[in-house]
């Protein structure tokens, strides 16, 4: 597949041209100063295999990046726990990371005309980039020494994350199973309700669109300490912090969703003799759902802020945002990123399910369909 | 009935007006309903019994009102900006400076990065595929969240002030600005990039004539959204620093001492401010799209 974007003529692309012969210098470098040869060398060598792979095959040549900083990746890891690392290793750490961005280099230069090769590579290329983010920051944690407070690793948090699954659970269940999703429902409800009440009036549209556009630009979130004292500690205030917030967006863009219909299209409807409510469910709405997707994908990062903001004013001794105001106090910070690595989790996750449920709903229209 | 009404041309001042007026009328509502259960209490309390007129007009003048009433909102908004100097502790002008310090501080460094950014992705591939979809996804994740953290941690390294409270305000405001600026700076028509070619311009040359002027338009949008949050993250960051200075220490001492009047007036400053800024923003982009001839450009996406 991947030499069917071969035919047309080669050239080194200005970052492969860099990024190879450097990764290969830095490797030798590190071997004349007394650093595990076979590392250095096989970084050298793979670099120089790599830049002439490319007359060939783009992939092969990332393959072969790819593999070998991968395994000097581990290698490094693995033995950066001995003291003081010598300048021999901080070369190779150099020389496997610019042998990575070379394999996404590479990997993003293919061009394919297969979708599911582009879908594969579409995925790969930003995991390889999160991936040695990870890998530099375990090593320069581990290999610089940076006290635990500072930044904890990678290991270290993932260490904490597992033997603590007990209270991240209690956590999650507290802050993003009552607070978020359920003012999260009401939010986005009401912000659809009303948006469908007032579509017949256009004084009130004319009325409520720019107030309403004014409140989202408004740090809402002030309004937490209000909401705990309303309706006390527990999840309740939270929920109430999270329909505040979601509510608004949720009916600007319905508002304008509705108005998104074709004058033809309502010709159209208008000559079938179609009544308001038919022509609201059978055009209108499936027109506005690109702008309520919208607003439910913008929601659901919202809502999670304003969930965990508003417990730092006051909870009980239960969930995301008071561990991590508590821990932060204890200096605990390995578990902050715990659970700043749930609240991730739990985010990309509500936003993906937001997202998959788009593509089903909306599969006709063009952003979807190309 | 009619469709795409209230994109239609024309005043809106008497509808929003009235919606505006049908809000403080609630408000005044509100307030009576929630704070009518403390004048009952106390009139039990004491033991005497007056009239439902006497009690609707004490729940308006309460110390500590569950809701107070717009007029104490007001008139404690007023005692504390126009009635008290600059200097003062108790003055929110000061407050809001430090607020404001922080968010502009951050809000600057966030815009300069976002277009960093912007610029490597739309002159690099692999960035493009690499970076731009962390970027995205770096926006699912609560990052408020982190906020306490990095406040407490640059606190314990030494760093304090107004620099760990603009970090979190860069970091919330790059992200509008990149996206908008890699959309911005790969807008020009195709034939614009041809023209560009066949004048043999360079690629430097192609980017300050062509590419970064039909950018502003969705620089100075994204911008506004940039400056609201870098706001909302600088009152955010004042939170666990303990109450120290700013809008946030405002919000969180009010609620620590029951002081409703003082949230709200808080409140309703720092949502001031948040117009404010939007407005000041829009005008300068305005401005800039006349001086440049994209007046078409930014009305198409503003």
């Amino acid at each position: 597949m991947a030499n069917a974007a071969m035919t047309r003529a080669f050239a080194y692309r200005p970052m492969e041209r860099l990024l190879l012969p450097g990764a290969s210098v830095f490797g030798i470098i590190s071997v004349l100063l007394h650093a595990y040869w076979l590392t250095g060398l096989g970084i050298a060598v793979a670099a120089l295999l790599s830049f002439w792979l490319l007359t060939k095959s783009r992939l092969s040549a990332a393959l072969v990046t790819g593999y070998v900083s991968a395994a000097a990746a581990w290698y490094l890891i693995s033995t950066v726990d001995a003291s003081a690392p010598p300048a021999g290793f901080w070369l190779q750490v150099v020389a496997a990371w610019l042998l990575a961005w070379a394999c996404v280099e590479q990997l993003a230069a293919i061009d394919t005309l297969s979708t599911l090769y582009k879908r594969v590579l579409g995925i790969a290329i930003p995991v390889l980039f999160g991936v040695w983010l990870l890998i530099l920051w375990e090593l320069l944690t581990r290999g610089l020494d940076v006290p635990q407070v500072l930044l904890p690793s990678p290991s270290l948090i993932a260490e904490r994350f597992a033997s603590s699954t007990a209270t991240l659970w209690a956590d999650f269940k507290q802050t993003f199973l009552k607070a978020v999703l359920i003012g999260y429902v009401i939010g986005c409800t009401a912000g659809f309700v009303v948006a469908i009440l007032i579509d017949r009036s256009p004084f009130l549209q004319k009325g409520l669109l720019p107030i309403g556009n004014l409140v989202s630009a408004l740090p809402i979130v002030g309004v937490a300490p209000i909401m705990v004292m309303w309706f006390g500690f527990d999840w309740p205030s939270k929920a109430a912090v999270v329909i505040i917030m979601t509510f608004f967006p949720m009916l600007v863009n319905t508002v304008a969703g509705l108005a998104a219909a074709q004058p033809m299209q309502h010709d159209l409807l208008k000559t079938y003799a179609a009544s308001y409510w038919q022509s609201l469910f059978k055009l209108r709405i499936p027109e506005a759902l690109p702008f309520i997707f919208n607003a439910l994908k913008i929601n659901s990062t919202l809502a999670m802020i304003g969930a965990i903001v508003a417990e730092f004013f006051g909870t009980p001794t239960v969930g995301m945002g008071f561990r991590i105001s508590t821990e932060v106090g204890r200096m605990n910070v390995d578990m902050v990123w715990a659970e700043i690595a749930v609240a991730a989790l739990a985010g990309s996750l509500f936003y993906g399910a937001i997202a998959l449920t788009e593509r089903v709903f909306t599969f006709w229209h063009p952003s979807i369909r190309s | 009935m009619a469709p795409g009404m209230s994109a239609r041309a024309g005043s809106s001042f008497v509808p929003v007006m009235s919606v505006v007026l049908a809000i403080v009328v609630l408000w005044y509502v509100g307030a009576a309903l929630m704070n009518m259960a403390w004048e009952k209490s106390v009139a039990q309390r004491t033991g005497t019994s007056p009239s439902t007129m006497a009690m609707l007009s004490n729940t308006m003048k309460q110390e500590r009102p569950v809701l107070p009433a717009p007029h104490q909102v007001v008139e404690e908004i007023i005692n504390t900006t126009v009635k008290k100097k600059i200097s003062s502790k108790r003055s929110l002008i000061f407050h809001a400076g430090i607020t404001l310090s922080s968010a502009m501080l951050g809000f600057a460094m966030g815009t300069m990065l976002g277009i960093l950014l912007a610029v490597a992705i739309v002159y690099n591939e692999a960035l493009n595929k690499s970076l731009l979809p962390w970027i995205i996804a770096s926006q699912t994740i609560p990052i408020l969240a982190i906020a306490p953290m990095i406040i407490v941690v640059l606190n314990a390294i030494g760093v304090q002030g107004l620099l760990p409270k603009a970090f979190i305000s860069m970091y919330l405001s790059f992200f509008p600005v990149a996206v908008g600026m890699v959309k911005g700076l790969n807008s020009p028509d195709t034939h614009y990039v041809d023209l560009m070619r066949t004048y043999s311009a360079s690629r430097t040359q192609a980017f300050f004539k062509l590419r970064l002027p039909t950018s502003l338009p969705y620089l100075f949008t994204s911008m506004k959204v940039a400056v609201a949050i870098a706001l909302v993250g600088a009152i955010v960051a004042e939170l666990p620093t303990g109450a120290v200075a700013g809008l946030g220490a405002r919000l969180l001492a009010g609620s620590y001492y029951g002081q409703t009047i003082q949230i709200w007036s808080a409140l309703v400053v720092a949502s001031i401010l948040a117009a404010l800024l939007v407005v000041v923003i829009g005008w300068i982009g305005t401005w800039v799209n006349r001086r440049l001839g994209l007046e078409r450009g930014a009305g198409a996406h503003g």
